[in-house]
């Protein structure tokens, strides 16, 4: 019994990781795909505001819209089980994703200054990683323990 | 110097969105875990549940109006100013509105995390 209670809570940490790492690859890269789209139309103006309608059939900007609603989806998913003030932090990995995959796919240049930054996430992220993923209403829960409403529970 | 009226913009951004963020979470809390959901009701359980939240949908309407507030904002001032600032002011946002209407216990470990990503999501967006 205890060798399955341990495999079952193994079991939902690795989905809460996989969940959390869903919400930063999808959202950085679907902001990504959209930044590769909209740069083959160059800038939008009131006079040019039909260049709009054209980025929308644009393939990138397709992929893109389709990997954001994938964020959009992981995101509600880690909310439904943790609080917002461990989702929000805990993704904001998303950022140094987004700065690599700039950097790597559309060669924008990364400053010392964007270094600093994604060094100052990291050890945000860190922080809040590492304590209970839910604390609301005075519960605390430990790493791997999901908030799963008691009809739930049973139904599962 | 950011002028007052760009302070009120970036500051209409950040209250919505985390008033959407908030809003988004207890719908969630509300519905229960997805992924349990899911698999003892399936999918379409799930998108239903969601799709017929109250909450949920008032959630959308704050993102939507951040989303106004952005694009009405970047219209007065700059995109390097707009986008560090209401995108790490977000952070601490959400942190103090989570405190108050979520009831998070929000300890010295999640206000360092809040900061620091605040800060790293300033200098990054920059």
């Amino acid at each position: 019994m205890l060798v399955e209670a341990r495999q079952l809570e193994a079991g939902l940490t690795l989905r809460k990781y996989l969940i959390l790492a869903a919400v930063m690859v999808f959202g950085s890269s679907g902001d990504v795909c959209l930044s590769r789209g909209m740069r083959e139309f160059g800038a939008v103006s009131r006079s040019n505001l039909h260049l709009l309608l054209n980025a929308i059939l644009n393939p990138w900007v397709i992929g893109g819209i389709c990997l954001l609603i994938l964020f959009f989806c992981s995101y509600l998913t880690a909310l439904s089980w943790a609080d917002l003030t461990y989702v929000v932090p805990a993704t904001a990995l998303s950022y140094v994703f987004m700065a690599a995959l700039a950097r790597i796919f559309l060669h924008e240049n990364v400053t010392l200054e964007h270094w600093l930054g994604i060094a100052l996430i990291t050890v945000g992220v860190g922080f809040v990683a590492t304590g209970p993923s839910l604390t609301e209403r005075g519960r605390s829960h430990s790493e791997g323990e999901m908030a799963v409403p008691k009809s739930t529970r049973s139904d599962a | 110097m950011i002028s007052p009226k760009t302070w009120a913009g970036i500051a209409s951004i950040v209250l919505t969105a985390s008033a959407g963020d908030v809003t988004q979470s207890r719908a969630m809390k509300e519905i229960g875990d997805l992924g349990a959901i899911r698999r003892s009701q399936g999918l379409f359980q799930v998108v239903r549940r969601v799709i017929s939240s109250p909450r949920f949908m008032l959630g959308l309407l704050f993102m939507a109006m951040s989303f106004l507030s952005l694009l009405i904002t970047l219209s007065w001032a700059d995109v390097s100013v707009v986008g560090p600032a209401s995108a790490s002011l977000t952070f601490i946002s959400n942190a103090f509105m989570a405190s108050i209407f979520l009831k998070e216990r929000v300890d010295h470990r999640r206000w360092l995390a809040a900061l620091f990503v605040a800060g790293g999501v300033a200098l990054l967006a920059r």
